[in-house]
Formats: C-alpha cells, structure tokens, sequence
C-alpha cells in the first residue's frame, strides 16, 4: 500500500479547523494530527462576544473531539510547539512530545499585543481573545465598577460592549485622534463617537496612556501624556493583534518587517514543506483580520494538497457590523485615498446618520464608502464595488435617503459574484443549487454553506433566493426532484385521484428515469397516508429509507436502534421489566428519550427480529421512531395524581396516541397533553398540543421545539372531547394532503396562506366543504392500523432481510463496542484499529443469539 | 478469474440491495428492473464517507443518465458501474463482476469496475 502523507496542522482556531475540516472531506483517507495550544478543538472566536449575553461554550465550538473521532483526526489540546526542527521534519512540543510531519502547516493566529506601558501587567490588566480571556473578564467584572478598553478599533468597541453588559461603568481610550481610524474617516468617527458617548461609553479619543499606577477612588489609574488620568478597576488591552509568528522566526522561515510569515499565492512558506493560513500569514505585505480570507487560505492548502491549483488572490476587507447598537459599515477605499478619488457625503444629524461614497474620478464605480447609524445600503454599495459595476448616472441616489427604498436588485448580479465570503459562494452556486431542487433558504444553506460562517451575508442570500424563485415563477419552485415535475402535494393528488397504488406505476406515467433517495420514501410516504399498505409489502420495499426498511433506526456505525411504544409514557412495572431483560440479554444500551419512552441501541440488523419477537410476545408495539409518523402524546400525571390537575390528561394521551399511531406524514409529528395550565407537558412546544382547563380541552397547533423552536397557536379553546378528535383529524389530514416533502406543521403554518385565521376557517367553518371528507380518509387510515413488526414477524420473506449477509451467518466485523458508564457504546476509528490489532476490548458476540427465521433458512 | 457462487437469483430483492461476504470482503448487490431486463450490480458495501457496512441498505435510483445508490447514512450517492461518489468525486468504491448461472449469482473476488449485466 502506497504510504499517506503525515500532514501536520498547529493551531485549531477557526482557520485551523477550517483546513482540517475541508481537507477530510477532500481525501478522506489523509493522515491529519493537529495540535492545539488551547483547551479545546475550535470555537468561533468572531461571535465570541456572545458568551457575555448567554452563548455557551459547547454552543461557540465549532466542532466536537466525537466528531473528530470519527473523521479519523488525531488531535492533542493543550499541545503548545515550541520549536520546528525542519532538517528531520519534526516539530517539538513544551511537553516533551515530538511530531513528523511530510507537510506542516501554520494556522497559529495571534495574539492580542498589550503596549509596553509600564503596570500593564497588574492582574486586572486583561486582553479579549480568548475564552480563557473572558472567564478572566468575567471574574474581574465581578469585583469592578468601572472599566477602560484600550483601544478604539472595531475589536476595542466590542470589548467595550461587553464590559457594558457586565454592568461596569464603561471607558473606551484612544490613542489617535478617532474611532475606528481604520475603516471609518473623520466624519464617520464622530458620527459614531456622539452616538456611543449617548449610550453610555465614554470616549476618550487622543490620549496616550504613559503608566498604569494605583488608584485613589478605583484599583488603578491611567495616566495620559497631556497630564489628565482617568480611573478605573479594570484595563482591557484592545490595541491590535500580532502574529504568532515566533515558531517561523526561529527555524529561519522568512518573516515579515512587522511580523507575519511570509507566503506566497499557495499560502506556502519559505520551506515547500511548510504551509501558513489565517492571521499568522503575511500575503504581500498584508494581514488579514478576518476568517473569511483565513478560510479561504485553508481552501488554498486543501487544494494544493490534493492536486489542485487553487491560489490565493487577496480578499476583501469590507466591513459591516453592529457595534454597542450602532449599525456601522466601511467597503473599499474609505478614505478616499486614490488618486482622483470624488466623495458623496450625507449627514442627517438628527437621526444621526452619517454615508459617504468615494467614487472614480469618472464618476463611474464605487471604490469605498462609510456608513454609520444606517447601513441598510452596505449590500448594494459592497456589490457596485466588488463587481465593478456601472454606477448610475446620479450615484448619490445609492445613499441619500429616497433610495433607500429600492434595494439592490440581485438578479443583476452576475452569476460569478460572491456572496459569502466566508465560503466562497458566489450567485452562481446558489443558482446551481436551486436548479438541483433547494428552494428554501435552509436547504441551501445547508446544500452550499452559504451564510453558515459569519452571518454577514445572510440578507443578500436571501434576496438572491427571492429574487429567483420570482423569476422562476412558483410552480417550478417546489419540483420534488429530477424524476418527478411535480410538488408533494400535487404527487398526492395524482396518486389519490389515479388510483395509483405503486411507485412503479407513479414513475412510468407522471415521472422519469428511475427514481432516488428523494421522491422514493417521500412516494412511499404518499403511499402509505393513502391505502394504508403494509409498508414492506414487495412494491414498496425498495422506496423506504433504511429506518423503514428495517423497522428501526440506523445509527452511525451502522447498528440499529429500537424503540418500542410506551403510549403516554405509561408502563407498567412488568413491561419495564421486559425491556430491562431484551436490553440484558442483548446487551444493548438504553437510554430514556424526551418522548418519555426507551431506546434500546446497539441491535444488529441480524437481532433485531428476536428482539422484536421477545418484545411483541409481552405485548409491546413499534414505536414507529424509525418513520416519518407520529412520534409520542407525551403527558403529565394530570388530575388523577396531581393535586393540580383539571383532567386526566394521561388518559387523553393515551387514547390519541393509539388514535394516531402508524400514522405516515411528510415529516414526524409530536404530540402533549398537560393535566391543567401549569403545562408540564410543554405541550406549547409540539405539532399538536392539548391543555386541559376547567371546562374541557385547548388545542394548539404547529409548535415545534428541536433546532427551530416555534410557540404553538392556539387553535381553539374548551372543546369535548369529540370535537378534539374531530379537529385533530381534520388538521393532520390536511397537513399531510398539502405539506412539501420534510416540512413540519409549524414551516408548514408559516407558508400556509392566511395562516391561523385561514386554518380556522377550514377546519372550524368548514369553509371549503372538505372536513368530512378528511375525517373519513382518517377513520380508514385509523381501523387499517396495524403493527408493522408484528406483522413482519409473521412474515418469512419479509424476515429473510434481516441478515447482514446472504451467504454467511457471520456478523459485521466492522461494529465493535466498548464499555463506558457501565454500558455499551460505539468504539471509535482508533479503538477499532488497536482492535484488528489483536488489543484485546470488549466485542461482542452475536452466534450466541442464532435468529429462529434465519436459522432455518440456511 | 476467481468467481465465487453467492447465492440463489431470489435471494436478491427487487430494486433494492443485500450483502454478500466475498473472501472476507462485504459485497453489496443490488437488483434493478431496467425496461423490462433485470440489472445486477456490485459494489463495495462499505461507506468510505461515513465508515460503516452499509450500502446494501441505501435506496436506488438514477442522477441524470448514472445509476446510483444513496448511502442511507449520510446520502452521498455512488455511481454503481464506475464506483465513483458523484458528491465527492475523488472516493471510489470497489466494484465487482458479476454472472448468473442455472438461476445462481456468482461474484468475481477481483474488482473491475465495469458494469456486468445479468444476461
Ligand atoms: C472578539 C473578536 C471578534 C471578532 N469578530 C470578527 C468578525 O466579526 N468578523 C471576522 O471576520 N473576524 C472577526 N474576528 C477575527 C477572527 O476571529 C480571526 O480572524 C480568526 O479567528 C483567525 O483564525 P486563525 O485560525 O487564523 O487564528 P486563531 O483563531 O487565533 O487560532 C489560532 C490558534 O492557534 C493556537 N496556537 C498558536 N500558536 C500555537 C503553538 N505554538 N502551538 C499550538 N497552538 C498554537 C492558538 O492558541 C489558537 O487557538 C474577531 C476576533 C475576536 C477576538
Ligand atoms: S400540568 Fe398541571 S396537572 Fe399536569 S402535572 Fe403539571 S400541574 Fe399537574
Ligand atoms: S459571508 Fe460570512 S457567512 Fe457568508
């Protein structure tokens, strides 16, 4: 076997993992190790502010040690190099611990450069780089009244907000004249100075610090050049940043004057072999700040790595942000400094706006421009820049205040313009992606990455999107895929109104080629809400995802999981016993879900119908986890036990969750029942949510908890429980006939033209005529019921799949399980090689547990 | 040529895949109805992205004028004649020869990534 090349990364910042991330995905059998000088793998350091205001740590990590693992990444934190010996290609760490590497890359950032003023290292002197740093703040914060930020750059003014939301009285010092000196000009500076002096920051704008000395009402005082002072308790160094650049300076890589190390357009160093990206790299003279050029690097490496001829071209250092409340933006040449260079420039002091524009002599492109307190024209400004388009005739018309109305218009953009940076997605991949089927903003952004790193560009893109899908006209916009020219709901009402009863004969007269991953399960799905067909029945087998197909869910080595229905979350103590004995004599994993019932992982494909059989025989059901159905009626302990209680709200769920089990939908749907208004069920957090009151039953609808948390409407209040049913079945029918492939009730409300009221109208009012009709396709869907592992049970063909090979009874080599906490859990890529390396860990055996259908088969 | 008999034709199941241990080595076989003709292929049935033994279990279907299976982790495509992942064009699986004889699939140990058909 060919050797791998032992590529070596220092530094997991944000570029950092940015190369190692697209570099796996790259090649995914590159040997990659990375040390990291912090305490854990990368976080984003851009909203790092935000761990003031409540982001958690494990919320600002841009990646896990599991995800790590599994992409076969060796990784080793608190690993600081002191030392790169380039003659044998090894790098050496403060622990004693060295490194070979074929090729060595740089992505060591910088640090937070405090000047040499004599006190500066008393202990509340502190720098905001990291989350070290911060804890630091945080714990000064809390024995301080007021604090100084020195330092009135874009990072100094975010500091000095969050030295505001800790509660100091708050300082911020500059040395030159104005704010911000590098993006803003004069005007803009003190624009931006008066607004932040009328939220409560002091802005000292001209002074030199000379020496830190102790304080008479505060800890310290500062002492200016021009003889003032200023007191305070805490000192926070916001005066630039400097390449971590000393491991190139001592092994003799070239460096910059003013530090940096020197790469050229591959982002290679003075050594071949040595490679350096993001803030640590000096490209022609210049450092660059941002992730977005830092990433960019990265995707250079990758591609020289890999074969590629990606170079660096320099990037853009346009700027828009919001810094304590004030909205401030700064493109291009925002001093006007080419020659021949016009400005524009707007001022309304009342509402304390400042624009400017710099344009060519000609008057005909935009080269800068500067807005403070209004930046709604920064997107259009940024593209008439970046694009180099044709301004018009008047260009003042792009920022005096009529035009704001009139927003760049997208589609004028070329198809190579960019539009995030931080990815490097330009209109053209938006496009390409929308003509491969996205047509909402999620699927993407999750499809191309847009608008996932920064956040800076998430207007345009929607806009670009907009913009689009109205060109595109509504009807091509939710084509399920290349095989079929239809959206889900229309697909519905071809399969119902044909009489269509197989995938097969769908494809053959409505659609083309042979069908995919997308329209077969979503076809499957239509299938199964309108004949209720056992869903492993020959025609459909091949249309379900694995989960279907299987009846349980496949987890990522592989390896299922299986959850059996626990209605309301009730069980009684013999059925827990149940499940407490198939986990031992399985030895599976378990583990209590937020729907208040068991999962059981860690089953074999090959297991999965004796334990299926052990759990049917004692009278259990499919949970249905693994499909696109109704999950759980999850409920309190409502009236019968609560002293609280108005109804018996576990009985409710009960009965609902029988009513409605099996149950195929466009996407899973969650159920509650709360006993009184205390809601301890959070029904107000799933798709249907019932609320008992004195007088009977409220009913919301479409509320959703998961990634994107959505309230429940109220959709009707006091209602029997006749009328109940009667209104659930109506809106899951109707939300199964119109909803698009994956959409939950809450997106599907929000699309919903005329929302709440029109739903009311429908399902209330009866105002087109269909409620009986939806409650009669419910009533047939609900007597068809039938469990599907019971009935695969007694089924021999369907069972025969349940092997992992035709020809063998031998089990996948490839899951391995290790004990942690007293239970299985999946070992990792590493622990599976010390494993084929005859390192003895705990496997498991499965001949001991021969399946009573299989066994018989061969 | 090493060819190894699997299993009998209906052990396959119809658009869709089982596994095949051939030589130590975990073989996807899918069967596909094209205009009216059965279709074998075999590939790899270990997911390079993901890093499990999975294929045999994705769904089948077509991207263009290419014949696909979509790992059921996570939903890379793999071309099932050339062994190419359409999402991330430098991962390749192995693919495999493949015969019927009297009603019996028989597999070819050494991979060729070219496509057999069930004639
Ligand atoms: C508060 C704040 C707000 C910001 N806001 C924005 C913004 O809005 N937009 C924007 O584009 N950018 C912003 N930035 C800048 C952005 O965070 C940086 O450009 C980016 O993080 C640079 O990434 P990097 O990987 O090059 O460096 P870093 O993220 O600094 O990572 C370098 C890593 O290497 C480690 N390291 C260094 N030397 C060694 C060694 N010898 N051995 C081992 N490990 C080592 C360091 O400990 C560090 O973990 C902001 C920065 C801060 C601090
Ligand atoms: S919701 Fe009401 S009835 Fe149910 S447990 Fe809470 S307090 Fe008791
Ligand atoms: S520009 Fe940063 S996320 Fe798009």
């Amino acid at each position: 076997m060919q050797q791998t090349k032992q590529i070596l990364v220092i530094g997991n910042g944000m570029v950092g993992h940015h190369f190692v991330d697209q570099l796996r995905a790259k090649d995914p059998l590159a040997q990659i190790t990375v040390l990291c000088g912090e305490a854990q793998l990368a976080y984003d350091r851009v909203h790092l502010s935000g761990y003031f205001s409540g982001t958690s740590a494990e919320q600002l990590a841009l990646t896990t040690e599991e995800a790590y693992q599994a992409a076969n990444i060796q990784y080793h934190l608190n690993c600081w190099v002191e030392q790169i010996n380039r003659e044998q290609q090894l790098v050496l760490t403060s622990q004693g611990g060295s490194f070979y590497y074929d090729e060595l890359v740089l992505a060591t950032g910088s640090y937070a450069f405090v000047p040499p003023i004599p006190g500066n290292d008393q202990p509340h002197c502190l720098v905001y780089r990291t989350l070290q740093d911060l804890d630091a703040i945080a714990q000064s914060a809390a024995l301080s009244k007021v604090g100084v930020v020195i330092g009135g750059g874009l990072l100094g003014l975010e500091a000095a907000n969050a030295l505001k939301q800790l509660g100091l009285h708050t300082h911020v010092v500059e040395f030159a004249p104005q704010l911000m000196a590098v993006q803003l000009d004069q005007g803009g500076g003190q624009m931006l100075s008066q607004k932040i002096t009328e939220l409560g920051v002091q802005v000292h704008t001209g002074k030199a610090t000379q020496a830190i000395v102790a304080g008479a009402e505060c800890r310290y005082q500062l002492q200016f050049a021009d003889g003032e002072s200023l007191e305070t308790d805490l000192v926070l160094f916001s005066a630039g940043i400097r390449p971590y650049d000393q491991l190139a300076r001592s092994c003799g890589l070239a460096v910059g004057e003013r530090g940096g190390i020197v790469v050229n357009d591959q982002c290679q160093t003075s050594d071949p072999h040595i490679y350096a990206i993001g803030e640590c790299a000096l490209w022609q003279q210049k450092i660059f700040g941002l992730v977005a050029p830092g990433y960019q690097m990265a995707r250079v490496v990758v591609s020289q790595l890999t074969g590629g001829e990606l170079s660096f071209t320099g990037a853009d250092m346009s700027t828009k942000l919001k810094l304590l409340g004030v909205e401030v933006g700064s493109i291009g040449d925002a001093h006007a400094r080419t020659p021949g260079a016009l400005s524009y420039v707007f001022t309304d002091p009342r509402a304390q706006v400042y624009k400017k524009m710099v344009v060519s002599s000609d008057g005909k492109r935009l080269l800068g421009a500067v807005l403070v307190g209004d930046t709604s024209n920064y997107d259009s400004l940024l593209h008439y820049a970046l694009n180099d388009m044709l301004l018009p005739k008047q260009p003042e018309q792009l920022i005096l205040p009529a035009a704001s109305g009139a927003p760049l218009a997208a589609l004028t953009l070329p198809n190579n313009a960019t539009i995030c940076s931080c990815h490097n997605v330009a209109k053209g991949d938006i496009v390409a992606a929308m003509d491969s089927g996205c047509c909402d903003l999620a699927s993407i952004k999750s499809c191309t990455k847009a608008s996932t790193g920064c956040g800076g560009c998430t207007a345009l893109l929607k806009s670009v999107v907009d913009d689009e899908l109205k060109s595109r006209g509504v009807e091509v916009k939710n084509h399920l895929c290349e095989h079929f020219a239809y959206s889900r709901q229309e697909l519905l009402h071809l399969v119902q109104v044909g009489g269509i009863k197989t995938f097969a004969e769908l494809l053959s007269r409505h659609g083309q080629g042979l069908g995919c991953d997308i329209c077969k399960p979503t076809v499957g799905s239509i299938l199964a809400s309108s004949w209720n067909d056992y869903v492993l029945k020959k025609p459909h087998v091949g249309l379900q995802d694995t989960n279907d197909t299987f009846l349980a869910n496949m987890q990522k080595d592989g390896s299922y999981s299986v959850v059996p229905r626990i209605a309301g979350g009730e069980i009684t103590a013999e059925k827990l016993l149940v499940i407490g004995q198939v986990a031992l004599d399985f030895n599976l994993y378990t583990k209590i879900t937020g729907g208040q019932r068991i999962d059981l992982f860690g089953a074999r494909l090959e297991q999965l119908p004796a334990i299926w059989q052990r759990l049917v025989d004692a009278g259990f059901e499919t949970g249905h986890a693994y499909g696109k159905s109704l999950r759980t009626v999850k409920s309190c302990v409502g009236s019968t036990w609560c002293r609280y209680g108005v109804q018996d709200s576990v009985g409710q769920a009960i009965a609902i969750e029988n009513r409605y089990k099996g149950l195929r939908a466009p996407h899973k749907i969650k159920m509650a029942v709360s006993g009184c208004t205390r809601e301890c069920a959070e029904a107000q957090s799933k798709d249907i949510g019932i609320i008992a009151t004195e007088n009977g039953w409220n009913l919301y609808v479409c509320g959703n908890g998961g990634m994107r948390p959505r309230h429940a409407d109220l959709f009707a209040t006091d209602l029997d429980t006749d009328t109940l049913i009667r209104y659930i079945d109506r809106i899951l029918m109707l939300y199964i006939r119109t909803a698009d492939r994956l959409q939950r009730t809450s997106v599907w409300m929000e699309k919903l033209d005329g929302g709440l009221d029109y739903l009311r109208k429908v399902i209330i009012d009866d105002e087109l005529g269909i409620a009986a009709e939806l409650e009669n396709q419910m009533a047939a869907l609900v007597n068809t019921y039938a469990c599907e592992w019971k009935a695969t049970l007694e089924n021999p063909q369907a069972l025969k799949r349940f092997r992992q090979f035709v020809n063998s009874p031998d089990a996948d080599e490839n899951i391995v399980f290790v004990e942690e906490r007293s239970q299985i859990r999946p070992a990792t890529a590493e622990e599976k090689r010390q494993w084929l390396q005859q390192i003895p860990i705990i496997q498991l055996s499965t001949s001991e547990l021969p399946v009573k259908a299989l066994a018989e088969e061969n | 040529m090493a060819w190894t008999d699997i299993c009998a034709f209906e052990d396959l199941v119809e658009n869709s895949g089982i596994c095949a241990l051939l030589n130590g080595q975990q073989v996807a076989v899918f069967l596909l109805e094209l205009q009216g003709e059965p279709q074998i292929y075999a590939v790899g049935n270990y997911d390079p992205v993901g890093g499990a033994n999975v294929l045999s279990r994705g769904i089948l279907g077509s991207v263009g004028e290419q014949i696909v299976v979509a790992s059921p982790l996570y939903k890379q495509h793999f071309d099932l004649t050339t062994g190419q992942c359409l999402e991330q064009p430098e991962v390749v699986i192995p693919v495999y020869g493949v015969k019927l004889q009297q009603g019996r699939l028989w597999l070819n140990a050494e991979q060729q990534n070219q496509q057999a058909s069930a004639a």
